[in-house]
């Protein structure tokens, strides 16, 4: 009889992962406008509480404009008034000339003042620019944004295609060269985006080889492939070159279809 | 001048004896040559306590005795009327009755080898006494090939130990080279997706036992000429590299693996010295030997071509079968240090998996000659004629196949029943047994422990 030491009977170590899904929520428009005040008197029109007379400035017209801005955009305020001795804008603009117009950046929604100054009284108009939030960020390709790791397997996942081979053989083929010149290309703004990380160049085989020649030729399809990309000046350093033989087809099937999917290099993301 | 020319005679004359040898035919070397004994086992019986557990006994001396592939086993209903128990029943002359080896040596019975005995309870033991005579020799002392007392407890399992004892010495007696009797087949086990650990069980299928925890894929096991380590490729630490595994406790031992993507189809040397391997540390994956921690590795080929599973043969350690191309991928041969390099497999299909008979004149492999490429099935081969014979017929895919160390029985994997599952059967493809049903089950070796 033989004598074993205990063997922990292997754990299911399926760890469950619980990703937490950040819901983004769009902070809707910032504040709501306030009701614009009702619009000016027509100049000169008669129900002006104060008579127009020789001593009262009358104001043609003020604005801003756009009445509608998103956050971080200008807008123009534009006024003219007659018969004033002094004309001034609150929110910084200060003291202007009878008639002109100001670059304005709020960064809210403002309402502006305007008052002109006769001899014998003043007069006070406001405009209001309603300030919007801008529209959010595009989202990142990523479902794991926030993970640099993540966002690294989904680059090599979406961006690099597998380059596919014939029975047998490690030569690369005039699709498997399309398919790796676009992953060379494709590699290297992975590599600038993740600086320090590196990729797998994965062998892999079809199930029709023995097992353990099929080692052997998952490794020579991964070398092939890896040496096509440094020709095209993907850095060496940074691919690792394993083969899985049959051990880990892509699909299942026995039939051709299937057995070139598997012969293939693939990607995966390394350390 | 006349020295070198008798030198050359006898040469020739020493190549002349050895091709007779070799061109024994395959078959006739499978089926036993000259033909099996034939062989009437009796029915025992015990006296006392020892009479119940008599079933238990006979069906295993019986079941043991015709899974050895070595006779031909005589059915109960050509035996005489009368069967001897002790050496002194025996008489020159019984008319028929059975007293008489005669008797079983004529017709009906026929048989050319008689085997008898009985069992007494004696001091709360089971003591066995068993006997194996020539019915063909006409003096009786001269007859007897094997009369040995054996002792076990008196319950069941002694019943089965001293059937197994008595078995295994009338195994060997007839030139068997050895008893299955605690020999152990290692094999891959996947119960989880993607997970495979080496496992170890009894060469009947009982026993079985995880022995890696490695929580990765652990595969193409070899195992020690004396069975207290294993060898395997594993992805535990990324790239394909190997690792040993100690058979008795499932401690790991050191082995230093080169710097290499691949490093893998590790075999031991029938001395148990050296590792023979794969590895691609030059670009392209050649053979490599190593001592038994992996250092003091050199390279044995300069081959453009994928070089795997390097063999070397129990008697001549100078002959190494590995399986390479170019081309489809066919079983060769070359020396220790990689010269004379030979394709054995004709050229047909695609072959692998070479495995060494203990008596280093076959080899098991699998190959797909007669059927599509992935369509493997087992053969085996006479490595000095070339002649070979087909064992299984595509029933699924049929692989590594792997002698015991009786050299007359074969373990190996096959798909015929779905997944994967561990099978044993005799060299010439009868007595198929099943071994293995939990999980997905591959790449079976057999250790003499």
């Amino acid at each position: 009889m033989k004598t074993y030491a205990p063997f922990r009977s292997s754990p299911l170590r399926a760890s469950l992962s619980f990703m937490l899904l950040s819901a983004v929520f769009i902070a809707g428009c910032g504040k709501k406008a306030p009701i614009p005040p009702p619009p000016p008197p027509p100049s000169g029109g008669g129900t002006t509480a104060a008579p127009a007379g020789p001593g009262t400035p009358t104001v043609a017209s003020f604005t801003v404009e756009p009445a509608s801005i998103e956050r971080g955009q200008s807008a123009v305020v534009r006024w003219s008034v007659t018969n004033a001795t002094s004309v001034s804008i609150d929110h910084g603009i200060g003291t202007v000339e009878a008639t002109g117009s100001s670059r304005v950046v709020p960064t809210d929604t403002t309402t502006y003042t305007l008052t002109a100054s006769g001899t014998s009284g003043n007069v006070t108009r406001t405009a209001t620019v309603t300030v919007t939030a801008p529209a959010p960020p595009p989202a990142p390709v990523s479902n794991n944004a926030g993970s640099a790791r993540g966002t690294l397997d989904s680059r090599v996942q979406s961006d690099l295609q597998d380059a596919l081979f014939d029975y047998d053989s490690n030569n690369i083929r005039d699709d498997a060269r399309r398919a790796l010149t676009d992953d060379a290309e494709a590699l290297k703004r992975i590599f600038a985006d993740f600086p320090g990380s590196t990729i797998n160049v994965e062998g892999h085989c079809d199930e029709r080889g023995s097992a353990e020649y099929n080692l052997g030729l998952g490794d020579r399809r991964a070398s092939a492939a890896r040496d096509f990309l440094v020709q095209l000046g993907v850095p060496a350093d940074r691919l690792k070159t394993i083969s899985y033989g049959k051990e880990r087809p892509a699909c299942t099937e026995s039939n051709e279809a299937c057995w070139q999917k598997n012969r293939r290099a693939h990607f995966s993301s390394g350390q | 001048m006349k020295k070198t020319y008798r030198l050359l005679i006898l040469s020739a004359c020493i190549a002349l004896a050895a091709g007779v040898i070799l061109a024994q035919d395959i078959t006739a070397w499978i089926n036993g040559v000259g033909g099996k004994p034939a062989l009437a086992v009796t029915d025992f019986r015990g006296t006392g306590a020892a009479q119940p557990l008599m079933s238990t006994f006979n069906g295993t001396l019986f079941s043991d005795l015709q899974s050895s592939g070595l006779f031909n086993m005589v059915a109960k209903s050509l035996f005489p009327l009368n069967n001897p128990q002790v050496p002194t029943d025996l008489r020159p002359d019984d008319n028929k009755q059975g007293y008489a080896l005669g008797d079983w040596a004529g017709a009906p019975t026929g048989a050319s080898h008689l085997v008898f005995g009985y069992t007494a309870a004696q001091n709360g033991l089971l003591v066995l006494n068993g006997y194996v005579f020539d019915t063909r020799q006409e003096n009786v002392q001269a007859a007897q090939l094997l009369g040995q007392r054996y002792v076990g407890t008196l319950d069941e399992a002694g019943a089965t130990k001293v059937a197994h004892e008595f078995a295994n010495d009338i195994i060997q007696k007839f030139g068997g080279s050895g008893s299955l009797l605690g020999s152990r087949i290692y094999f891959v086990r996947s119960t989880i997706k993607n997970i495979d650990e080496i496992w170890a069980m009894d060469w009947d299928g009982g026993n079985q036992k995880q022995l890696t925890n490695l929580h990765s894929t652990s595969i193409m096991p070899g195992v020690s000429p004396d069975g207290t380590r294993v060898a395997f490729t594993t992805y535990a630490k990324g790239t394909p590299r190997i690792m040993i595994v100690n058979t008795e406790n499932g401690r790991l031992l050191p082995f230093y693996n080169q710097e290499a993507s691949l490093n893998t189809t590790p075999n031991f040397t029938p001395d148990g010295k050296q590792i023979y391997y794969a590895s691609s540390a030059a670009g392209l994956p050649q053979i490599f030997s190593a001592a038994l921690d992996g250092e003091n590795f050199h390279r044995v080929s300069y081959r453009d071509a994928i070089e795997v599973e390097p063999k070397v043969n129990p008697k001549n350690p100078d002959i190494l079968y590995f399986v390479s191309g170019p081309g489809p991928q066919q079983i060769y041969s070359m020396t220790a240090e990689g010269a004379n390099v030979q394709r054995v497999t004709n050229g047909e299909g695609e072959a692998s998996n070479p495995a060494w008979n203990p008596d280093g004149q076959h080899i098991a492999f699998s190959w797909t000659r007669g059927y599509a490429a992935g369509d493997w099935n087992v053969f085996v081969m006479d490595v000095g004629t070339r002649q070979y014979v087909q064992l299984t017929h595509s029933e699924g895919r049929n692989e590594n196949p792997n002698w015991a160390p009786d050299g007359r029985h074969i373990v190996f994997a096959s798909t015929r029943s779905g997944r994967s599952q561990i099978y044993t059967m005799l060299a010439d493809g009868s007595q198929v047994k099943p071994l293995t049903q939990q999980g997905t089950n591959r790449y079976p070796v057999w250790g003499v422990k």
